[in-house]
C-alpha cells in the first residue's frame, strides 16, 4: 500500500476572479483504480485534475495524498496537444528525469529501454516537433512512463487523434495501469469511457453531479445531468 | 550548463587583446588642438621610436584635461592655459611645469566681414567692432585654453558677453573642430589656434581676418602629474616623456611640423627656471 | 550633393587601398561590440528568462524597469561607468581606464537590458505553451528558465544580433570611457566623430557608409536566420 493514497478532494472549490469555476467538489481515488472523468464542456473538469496534480491551487477547500504532508512527485500528466521540446525524442524522454536529478547517461539509457518497450525506438534520434499529433503524443506518453509515476493524470489525451493513434495510446495508458498506475483521465469519447474506465465521476455546471462504478453508470445514470448528457450524446 | 561555459569561455577568447607584450605606455592628457592639428601624428612615433614608450593620448579642453589629471587618470598634462596650470600646481596635482612651445591665435570670420575687422591690428579692438555690430560669434564655451583665451580677450576689450548669450554670442560647449564647423556653417566669428585652423577642411566661407596682435600668443605647457597624490603614476615614463620634449631632440620634432609648408608649434622650452609645486616629491630629478 | 559624392569615393578609396589604420579600427569594433554582447548576454539571458518564469515580488517593478533601461542615453552609461573606473573612483585600482575592456563594459550596460527585455519577451510567449508542461515534469524555476533558452534558442540568436547593433552604433559611451586613443580605443563611431570635427567630412561620411553597410548586414543576417529558423529549425 502506499502512503500516497487514497487521494482525497475535500470540498474543492475554484474561483479565480470571484466566478466560481469549481463548486465544493469532493471525491476519492483509490490506489490502482481508473478514474474516467466525464461531462459537458465548461463543466471544470480540467480544472479540478490541474488542481489535484497541483498545478493549480483551490480557493477553499483541500487536496489530501493519504497519510502525507506534502505533495508527492510521483506523478505524471498528459495534455490534449502534447508539449515537445525543441530536441530528439530520445532527448525529450529523458527530460523528466534530467529535471529529477537523475545522470545524463543514466537518464538516456533508460529513455531507450522504454520508447523500445512502447516500439518507437525507431524514432529517437528525430526532431521531436516534425512528428505526427499521434507520435507526439505516443512519445508524451513514454516521457511520462519513464518516471515511473504512481498516478498518472489525461486531460483529453486522444481528442485530436486519428483512430491508429488512439489504440495506441489507449494500450499504452491500459499497459500503464496493469502494471499498478492509478489512471485519472478526462474524455470526452463515450465508447472509450466505457471501454478503459472503472470508476465515473460525472461533471456538470462546476460541480460533481455522481460518481459511479462504469458498469452501472452507461445503463442507469443516477442523476439526471448525466442522464441528459448520455442521451445526447449517443445516437 | 555547458551552454554558458560555452559563452564564457567565448568572451574570454575574443576579449583576449592580439599578441601584445606587456608594452610600455603612458597617458597624456592634451588638449583638442595639439591633437587635431596632427603635431602628436607627427611627434610621438620618434618618441615611442627612441624609447619604446607607447604614448596614450586623451583630447580633451584644457579644462577637463586639468580634472582628468586630478582625478589620476593620466599621467601627463600638456595643454595651454598658464593660469589653470599654475593653480593645478598650486593645488599639489602635479610636481613641475615647464614650458614646451607656443603657437598663436587667430580671429577667423565669413568672406563678407559684416564687422570690417579685416586687418586689425588691435584684437580688442576687432572684438569691440564685432559686439557693436552684433555680428555672429562662436565661443568654444568648454573652459579650454582657447575659451580662457577668448573670455581674456573679451575682458581686456571691455565687453562682457553675458548679455549677448543666446543673441549673437553663441557659446557652443564643443572642442576646436567642432566650433569650427558651427562657425562654417553659421558664417559667423570665432577665434582659432592657428594649428588647428590650418589643419581645418571644412572652412566653407570662413577666412583668417586678424592675426599677430601679441596679446594672441598662446603658450604650452607640460606637467607631471605628482605621484604623491596618485602612486600609480608611471614617473620615470612620464618623466622621460617630458624631458624629451624639451630636449632639442624633442624641440627640433616640434618645430619640424608643417602643414602646407607652414610651421604650426614654435618651440621654447627653457632649461631654468621652471615652476615648482610646493607638494612636489622630493626625488624628481633636475633637468 | 558634392560631399555626398566625395564621401562615396572616399570610402571606396579606404577600402581598396586595404588602409592598414582602416582595418585596425574595424577590426577593433567588432572586438569591442563582440565581448559587450557576450558579456550582456551571459546575464541578460537568464535574467531576461527567470523573469519571464518565475513570479516574485517586485517582478513587474524590475521588468518596467528593464524596460525603461533599454532606452538608456548611451552618454550617461559612459558617464557612469568612467566614473566608476576612474582612477579617483571605486574600480580605479583596475586600471581599466582607456582601454578597449572599458568600452566593452560600457557597451555591456548599455545593451544588458535590452537583451533581458527582448529574452523576457520570447521566452514568456514560449513559456505559455510550455508552462503546465514543465510544471508536470517536475522543473524548477531555474531549470524552466534554462529549457526555454534552450528552445528559444534561434529567436535569441536575433536577439544577441540585436545587441550588438546597438552596442556598434553607439558613440556617447566608448568616447567618454576610451578616450578615443590613436591604435588603441579608436573605433569606427569615435573615428567619424574626430574626423568630422577635424572637417575632414568625406573620410568622415566614408567611415560612416562602411558602419552603416555593417549594420545593414547584420540586419539581414538577422533576418535571414528568422525565415531559415522557421522553416527548418524544429
Amino acid at each position: 500500500m502506499s502512503a500516497m493514497f487514497p487521494l482525497v478532494v475535500d470540498r474543492v472549490s475554484f474561483a479565480p476572479s470571484g466566478q466560481p469555476v469549481l463548486r465544493e467538489a469532493s471525491l476519492e481515488i483509490a490506489q490502482g483504480s481508473f478514474t474516467v472523468i466525464l461531462g459537458p464542456n465548461g463543466a471544470g473538469k480540467s480544472v479540478l485534475m490541474r488542481i489535484m496534480h497541483g498545478l493549480l491551487a483551490p480557493t477553499s477547500g483541500s487536496v489530501r495524498w493519504g497519510a502525507l504532508d506534502v505533495r508527492p512527485k510521483s506523478q505524471a500528466m498528459l495534455f490534449q496537444r502534447p508539449v515537445m521540446l525543441r530536441r530528439s525524442v530520445l532527448a525529450n524522454v529523458a527530460y523528466g528525469l534530467l529535471v529529477n536529478g537523475v545522470p545524463k547517461r543514466e537518464a538516456r539509457d533508460h529513455a531507450a529501454t522504454v520508447l523500445e518497450t512502447v516500439g518507437l525506438l525507431h524514432l529517437a534520434g528525430r526532431p521531436a516537433r516534425l512528428l505526427s499529433g499521434g507520435e507526439q503524443q505516443r512519445v508524451a506518453l513514454a516521457r511520462a512512463a519513464a518516471l515511473q509515476p504512481r498516478i498518472l493524470f489525461l486531460d483529453e489525451p486522444t481528442a485530436s487523434l486519428d483512430p491508429t493513434a488512439v489504440r495506441a495510446i489507449e494500450k499504452g495508458i491500459a499497459d500503464l495501469h496493469a502494471g499498478g498506475t492509478t489512471v485519472v483521465m478526462i474524455t470526452h469519447h463515450l465508447g472509450q469511457a466505457r471501454r478503459l474506465g472503472q470508476h465515473i465521476v460525472f461533471m456538470s455546471g462546476g460541480r460533481i453531479e455522481e460518481r459511479t462504478p462504469a458498469s452501472v453508470f452507461f445503463r442507469q445514470p443516477q442523476s439526471r445531468a448525466a442522464g441528459n448528457f448520455l442521451r445526447e450524446e449517443l445516437p | 550548463m555547458t551552454f554558458v561555459r560555452r559563452l564564457l569561455l567565448t568572451a574570454l577568447v575574443v576579449a583576449a587583446p592580439p599578441s601584445q607584450a606587456a608594452e610600455q605606455y603612458i597617458t597624456v592628457a592634451s588638449t583638442t588642438s595639439t591633437e587635431q592639428s596632427g603635431l602628436f601624428g607627427h611627434i610621438l612615433p620618434e618618441f615611442t621610436r627612441a624609447t619604446g614608450i607607447d604614448v596614450r593620448v586623451v583630447a580633451l579642453g584644457t579644462g577637463q584635461a586639468l580634472d582628468l589629471a586630478r582625478r589620476g587618470d593620466a599621467d601627463v598634462v600638456f595643454v595651454h592655459d598658464r593660469e589653470a596650470e599654475e593653480r593645478f600646481l598650486a593645488e599639489g596635482y602635479g610636481v613641475h611645469r615647464h614650458d614646451v612651445m607656443y603657437n598663436d591665435f587667430v580671429l577667423v570670420g565669413p568672406q563678407a566681414d559684416p564687422a570690417r575687422v579685416r586687418g586689425e591690428a588691435d584684437v580688442t579692438e576687432a572684438l569691440r567692432k564685432i559686439a557693436q555690430a552684433r555680428a555672429a560669434f562662436v565661443s568654444r564655451g568648454d573652459r579650454s585654453g582657447t575659451h580662457a583665451a577668448e573670455l581674456r580677450l573679451w575682458h581686456a576689450a571691455g565687453i562682457d558677453v553675458e548679455p549677448a548669450k543666446g543673441l549673437w554670442y553663441k557659446d557652443t560647449g564643443s572642442g576646436m573642430g567642432p566650433a569650427l564647423n558651427t562657425a562654417a556653417a553659421m558664417n559667423a566669428y570665432l577665434l582659432a589656434d592657428r594649428g588647428t585652423w590650418l589643419s581645418f577642411r571644412n572652412r566653407q566661407e570662413l577666412v583668417l581676418l586678424v592675426e599677430g596682435d601679441r596679446r594672441l600668443f598662446n603658450q604650452y605647457g607640460v606637467m607631471l602629474v605628482n605621484p604623491a597624490k596618485h602612486p600609480h603614476v608611471k614617473m620615470a615614463a612620464a618623466q622621460q616623456f617630458i624631458d624629451w620634449l624639451v630636449s632639442p631632440t624633442g624641440q627640433a620634432a616640434i618645430a619640424g611640423y608643417r602643414i602646407g609648408g607652414q610651421q604650426l608649434f614654435f618651440p621654447n622650452a627653457k632649461a631654468q627656471p621652471r615652476a615648482t609645486s610646493p607638494a612636489a616629491v622630493g626625488e624628481v630629478p633636475d633637468v | 550633393m558634392d560631399t555626398f559624392s566625395a564621401s562615396f569615393h572616399a570610402a571606396l578609396d579606404l577600402l581598396f587601398q586595404a588602409d592598414a589604420y582602416l582595418y585596425g579600427i574595424v577590426g577593433l569594433s567588432l572586438r569591442v561590440s563582440c565581448v559587450a554582447v557576450l558579456l550582456a548576454a551571459l546575464v541578460g539571458l537568464p535574467v531576461g528568462a527567470l523573469l519571464a518564469v518565475a513570479k516574485f515580488r517586485g517582478r513587474r517593478t524590475l521588468t518596467v524597469v528593464i524596460n525603461g533601461f533599454m532606452g538608456l542615453p548611451a552618454v550617461v552609461v559612459g558617464l557612469v561607468v568612467y566614473l566608476l573606473l576612474s582612477r579617483a573612483g571605486p574600480l580605479g585600482d583596475f586600471g581599466l581606464l582607456f582601454t578597449p575592456t572599458a568600452m566593452s563594459i560600457a557597451q555591456a550596460v548599455l545593451v544588458f537590458p535590452l537583451i533581458a527585455a527582448l529574452t523576457r519577451q520570447i521566452v514568456e510567449d514560449a513559456w505559455r505553451e510550455y508552462a503546465e508542461q514543465l510544471d508536470s515534469l517536475g522543473a524548477s524555476h531555474w531549470q524552466q528558465a534554462l529549457t526555454l533558452l534552450a528552445d528559444t534558442r534561434w529567436s535569441l540568436s536575433t536577439v544577441m544580433l540585436a545587441g550588438f547593433g546597438r552596442a556598434i552604433a553607439e558613440v556617447g559611451a566608448v568616447m567618454i570611457v576610451g578616450g578615443n586613443i590613436d591604435g588603441v580605443t579608436r573605433v569606427m563611431t569615435t573615428a567619424i566623430a574626430l574626423e568630422t570635427s577635424k572637417g575632414d567630412l568625406p573620410l568622415a561620411m566614408g567611415l560612416g557608409m562602411l558602419l552603416l553597410a555593417l549594420v545593414l548586414l547584420l540586419n539581414a543576417l538577422a533576418h535571414g536566420i528568422r525565415i531559415w529558423a522557421a522553416e527548418h529549425a524544429r
